[in-house]
């Protein structure tokens, strides 16, 4: 008689079919394929997306503007006047940076940035948003106790360091400019630009190391 | 929301990739590009996104990566027929179509739609 055991059976299913993509892997493939149809994205453009986004840009644009900032006052100034319009001079102007509001962290006053609501993120010069900013987790407490927050980063403010907490939305997004660390002088805008890490520009970095990032 | 307690540091979430499966950075580049070209606005992705986050992220242990790629997942699925009039049935249709695809492909060749 022949014998069945469901968890063998379930064991050369699965095999045989081990490259059949997840779940969602095949939901997001499904709307792939109904919208290349209907003309609404093309495949080459969601490709070179995630190529250009996850890959190539990371922080180093907004590094490179940072260390501009930190170097060509009258840059600095055009860039806390109109965050967008700064980083368009650069050829840094694409999607999530239409609407960019610079704020500067003085050695008496720090700022940090969140989206409560979801997980907006200026990545069109910060590439793309990092785990945990996405996190619940990070998204309310940040707002409640800011300086706990900062603490597991590594940040110790002294009780006179204001805190400022941005909300970001899908029209306004933000970029922290860190202070410029101290014996720094005689760097170029690239040697300063690698000095600027990603955390710093959104808030939970604050002191530079002048050793590289 | 029960987030207060992490089931870990924050900072230790950087030392992973932003990814982990190429679907995730898929889901992302479709809708960012369908807010570059106006089929789906920038803060209607941006409420239904927080929406759908508030279902999913319910307290800190479901407070994951694979939360979050889920809920936008579900996110843009929802404005898709919301705002561009593709239908559950014809998303599942297809679904189910590049599944049979698999399955019936011999390893080693490409997968295609019939």
């Amino acid at each position: 008689m022949p014998s069945f055991d469901p968890k063998k059976i379930t064991k050369i299913h699965q095999h045989l079919h081990s490259h059949l993509p997840s779940d969602p892997a095949l939901r997001v493939k499904a709307l792939e394929t109904i919208l290349v149809e209907k003309g609404l994205v093309n495949s080459e453009n969601i490709d070179r997306w995630v190529e250009v986004y996850a890959d190539d840009i990371g922080p180093k644009r907004g590094a490179h503007v940072v260390a501009r900032a930190w170097t060509d006052p009258a840059f600095k100034a055009r860039l806390l006047a109109d965050g967008s319009k700064a980083v368009g001079e650069m050829g840094y102007a694409g999607p999530a940076s239409g609407h960019l509001k610079a704020v500067e962290n003085t050695a008496d006053s720090h700022n940090v940035v969140v989206c409560t609501l979801c997980s907006c993120y200026p990545f069109a010069i910060l590439g793309m948003a990092p785990n945990w900013y996405k996190t619940a987790a990070y998204r309310s407490r940040v707002v409640r106790e800011p300086r706990a927050v900062l603490a597991e980063f590594g940040v110790e403010l002294s009780e006179d360091t204001a805190v400022h907490v941005w909300d970001s939305t899908a029209e306004l997004r933000y970029l922290v400019i860190p202070e410029r660390p101290a014996g720094t002088d005689g760097m170029t805008v690239d040697e300063l630009a690698k000095l600027v890490t990603r955390n710093s520009m959104i808030g939970t970095d604050r002191d530079l190391k002048t050793g590289g990032v | 929301m029960q987030a207060d307690t992490p089931i870990i540091p924050l900072p230790r979430l950087d030392e992973e990739p932003t990814f982990n499966e190429a679907w995730q950075a898929q889901v992302l580049a479709i809708a960012q590009n369908l807010i570059a070209t106006g089929a789906i606005a920038a803060d209607d992705w941006s409420n239904a996104l927080g929406a759908a986050l508030c279902e999913l992220q319910v307290d800190a242990k479901s407070d994951t990566v694979e939360n979050y790629y889920q809920a936008a997942l579900n996110t843009l699925e929802t404005l898709l027929q919301a705002n561009c009039g593709i239908s559950k049935d014809v998303m599942d249709q297809c679904k189910s179509d590049w599944t049979r695809a698999y399955e019936t492909t011999p390893h080693g060749q490409p997968v295609k739609l019939q």
